[in-house]
């Protein structure tokens, strides 16, 4: 640098190029050597670049492709499946279509490979129309049987259910390679029986109201977790070393307990004939019958949640106020403001980025809890992730499943812009 | 040098190979708690003495998820798993199953060929049943000392019995409990649940009761929440009550008005690694003396016809005698209802969403 200082001061006043020492243009050099350091960077994040696409980018991806591929139609009966598409949805198909279908189903029953199975296309159909599971594989243990037509009439008269266009209208959408109905179940609509989207059954409303829930839910306790942690995390960097460093471990030590321990450990603690009921009642406090009812709702999920999260949300801004040097306090004291004047003008702007971090890591981490208010919320403690985990697990509708994780990542997102809008993504500091 | 390590590794690699090759090990996966320890008593000790494989158990929720998931990645290691009916039937039409051929099987010890042997209805083309299990409910005898429930409509009687009350999460066997406390005869139910009214007046009923509701999802819930008092009655599984009756000494009672009997099956996914030593496994297990010996553990029912008279006392403790405690014990059936497969394999999905929606709705 001082070299071309020098250079600079010598040719203040002159029109060529500066030089290096080997005689190429100072440009040129600096150029050359600013690609060779980014490409040396970049070579150096390539593994966690591969990493993240591993284990991140592929997998989700994956997942939000069976949000909309719907491929067990063409697997289970393909020549049906082309040939449903010419259908044009009025009445019932055809008796060269419904042949086409006979053949498949008896070809499907023989094989046993997976994703073509009758089972697959049963249990594909059964999401739309509840039932209707028994009625193909009853029917495809049948269709062999059936070697000539006319054959909507042999199967009409092997269940009566065939003669119904709305099954028709289902098969021929489960035909098609990609589909919306998953994402249309996913925000509580279907397909009637002219094929029209509608609002599902008032019965069946669930996803949309428990999402709301949920998003409500995490808010709350972000909040909550705020007000908590914020005194902790002052009281934490402003103690001296020993002090402080004791009390961080007892902020850490939750995190060395199996989670499963922690939340039966409020089981125990917030039941009626708990801990702390019992206490109460030994004092006197309130009576036997008036024990408070503090778990199996939604008291029990925010304690137990909040809980949980908090050391999120202390360490966090724990490590943004250490930064803070404690002369810009004395210094707005010291021209006369007052104690409050001087925290939220001078102090609290300076947190922000870790009140961003900290709030973001809580909201996020807290939407996609489930194991916890499974156990303790009752009632309430039906959340977005319960249901995706019930879709996962039990009912296998991984599509579903799929739909609404990924209607949880959108909805995620957006969160995610309006608060860089609000607080700008740049002033987000972890320490 | 480089020669030397590669001999090295090569033997290395030969060693491991032919340590693994003899001794067989396979992975069996069933529900934990008190229900893996009477299988690990029944059939793997005895098997593995007999045999000398070695056994890795573990334990699981239910579902067919993770069975589908191994499937379909073409990397098994469940060998052989212990499913609910549905289940079962269901895991089978999607090709997730290994079929089993029932002649196989071995005959009964007094001689009846295996398929004659067998409970009607215990044999299915990818599964082979090894118990027969109840939901029942049951209460505290210490806080309901006298003139206790008797019926299911008592359970759903908030007047007479106040307190709360325990139940499975989900729509299955709540559905049926509701309506046997509404005043539908066992044989019934099913025919009720297929027509909408049924199920709405199902539901009806559940809203009689959903206040005061602690709702279990693992079956060793149900007598924690007795023990805590933390509910009046709760239904559960048979055999987790039993257990913490002969176990610990708890002073619960069942009522077994309304019980919802099932099966257990064992299953064998598709392409899992050792399916020969899992069928090995698989028809030792269903044999007389080892589905009687689990009797003697665990209040669940033999699926065989021949293990009923050998079903003796329970195992730690010589005073109690097993045979009163089966679901199957002509006794318990009075008002028995056989949870209905088809049914469920068809409505599960769409009646699940309808609970949840009903459970969220406050």
């Amino acid at each position: 640098m001082r070299y071309l200082a020098q250079q600079r001061n010598f040719m203040s006043d002159s029109t060529s190029p500066i030089l290096t020492a080997d005689g190429t243009p100072l440009k040129t050099k600096l150029a050359k050597t600013t690609r060779r350091l980014r490409f040396k960077a970049l070579l150096l994040t390539l593994p966690l670049v591969f990493f993240i696409i591993i284990t991140f980018v592929l997998p989700i991806g994956q997942m939000l492709y069976r949000s909309v591929h719907n491929p067990t139609g063409i697997l289970v009966t393909p020549n049906f499946a082309e040939a449903i598409q010419e259908w044009d949805g009025e009445g019932l198909p055809d008796d060269r279509i419904v042949e086409l279908f006979v053949k498949d189903l008896a070809v499907a029953k023989k094989n046993r490979e997976i994703g073509k199975t009758v089972g697959n296309l049963a249990t594909r159909i059964n999401y739309e129309i509840p039932g209707s599971r028994s009625l193909f594989t009853s029917t495809g243990r049948k269709a062999k049987n059936i070697t000539e037509g006319p054959y909507m009439d042999a199967l009409i008269k092997i269940n009566k259910k065939w003669d119904n266009p709305a099954i028709w209208l289902s098969l021929q959408r489960a035909s098609k390679e990609y589909t919306a109905s998953f994402y249309l179940a996913a925000l509580d609509r279907k397909y009637d029986e002219k094929g029209e989207v509608v609002m599902a059954d008032e019965l069946y409303q669930i996803y949309i109201p428990i999402l709301m829930k949920t998003l409500w839910l995490s808010a709350v306790i972000t909040l909550i977790c705020f007000l908590l942690a914020y005194p902790v995390s002052y009281l934490l960097s402003t103690l001296p070393m020993k002090t402080s460093n004791l009390l961080m471990i007892l902020v850490l030590l939750p995190f060395w307990t199996s989670l499963l321990v922690r939340t039966t450990a409020w089981i125990a603690m917030l039941q009626t004939e708990g801990v702390i009921n019992d206490f109460l009642v030994f004092l006197g406090v309130i009576g036997n019958d008036g024990r408070i009812q503090m778990i199996y709702n939604m008291t029990g999920t925010i304690v137990a949640m909040v809980h949980i999260l908090l050391p999120f949300m202390i360490l966090p801004l724990y490590s943004v106020m250490k930064t803070i040097p404690p002369t810009y306090m004395r210094a707005a004291r010291s021209m006369g403001a007052s104690g409050t004047y001087a925290f939220t003008k001078v102090y609290f702007p300076q947190t922000i980025p870790g009140i961003a971090a900290g709030t973001l890591l809580v909201f996020i981490l807290a939407i996609g809890y489930y194991i916890t208010p499974a156990l303790v919320g009752g009632n309430d403690g039906l959340l977005i992730s319960n249901l995706i985990a019930n879709h996962i697990k039990s009912t296998l509708n991984w599509s579903l499943g799929a739909a609404l994780g990924t209607i949880l990542l959108v909805v995620v997102l957006i969160f995610y812009w309006v608060y860089n809008k609000l607080v700008g993504v740049d002033n987000l500091k972890f320490g | 040098m480089k020669l030397k390590t590669l001999t090295a590794s090569i033997l290395a690699v030969g060693l491991f190979g032919a340590a693994t090759a003899n001794a067989g090990d396979i992975t069996v996966v069933s529900w934990g708690g008190a229900y893996t320890k009477s299988q690990v008593e029944a059939y793997h000790k005895p098997w593995v003495a007999e045999t000398g494989n070695t056994i890795k158990s573990e334990d699981y929720n239910g579902g067919i998820a993770e069975i589908k998931a191994q499937v379909e990645a073409k990397n098994v290691s469940w060998d052989i798993v212990d499913v609910e009916l549905s289940d079962a039937v269901r895991a089978c039409d999607e090709g997730l199953l290994e079929t089993i051929d029932h002649a196989k099987l071995p005959a009964g010890a007094d001689g009846t060929p295996a398929t004659e042997d067998f409970i009607e209805g215990t044999l299915y083309e990818c599964a082979v049943a090894n118990i027969v299990w109840s939901t029942i409910f049951a209460y505290d005898k210490s806080k309901i000392k006298e003139n206790g429930p008797t019926t299911m409509a008592d359970f759903f009687d908030l007047k007479k019995f106040p307190g709360k009350r325990g139940l499975r999460k989900g729509a299955k066997v709540n559905l049926e409990f509701a309506l046997m406390a509404d005043g539908v005869e066992a044989k019934d139910v099913y025919d009720v649940m297929a027509t909408p009214e049924g199920i709405d007046r199902a539901f009806k009923k559940l809203d009689t009761i959903k206040g005061d509701v602690v709702w279990w999802e693992a079956g060793a819930q149900p007598p924690q929440l007795l023990a805590d008092g933390e509910v009046t009655m709760t239904t559960a599984y048979n055999g987790r009550i039993f257990n913490a009756v002969a176990g610990e000494k708890k002073p619960f009672e069942i009522v077994w008005d309304g019980q919802i009997w099932d099966l257990d099956l064992w299953v064998i996914p598709k392409g899992a690694k050792n399916k020969d030593l899992a069928m090995e496994f698989l028809k030792f297990s269903t044999g007389t003396k080892p589905l009687a010996a689990q009797a003697s553990w665990i209040s669940y029912g033999p699926a065989r016809k021949s293990s009923g008279p050998l079903v003796g006392k329970f195992a730690t403790d010589d005073s109690i005698d097993m045979g009163p405690q089966m679901p199957t014990n002509p006794k318990n059936l009075a008002n028995a209802v056989q949870s209905n497969f088809e049914f469920w394999a068809d409505n599960a999905d769409q009646l699940t969403e309808r609970f949840n929606a009903w459970l969220a709705k406050s």
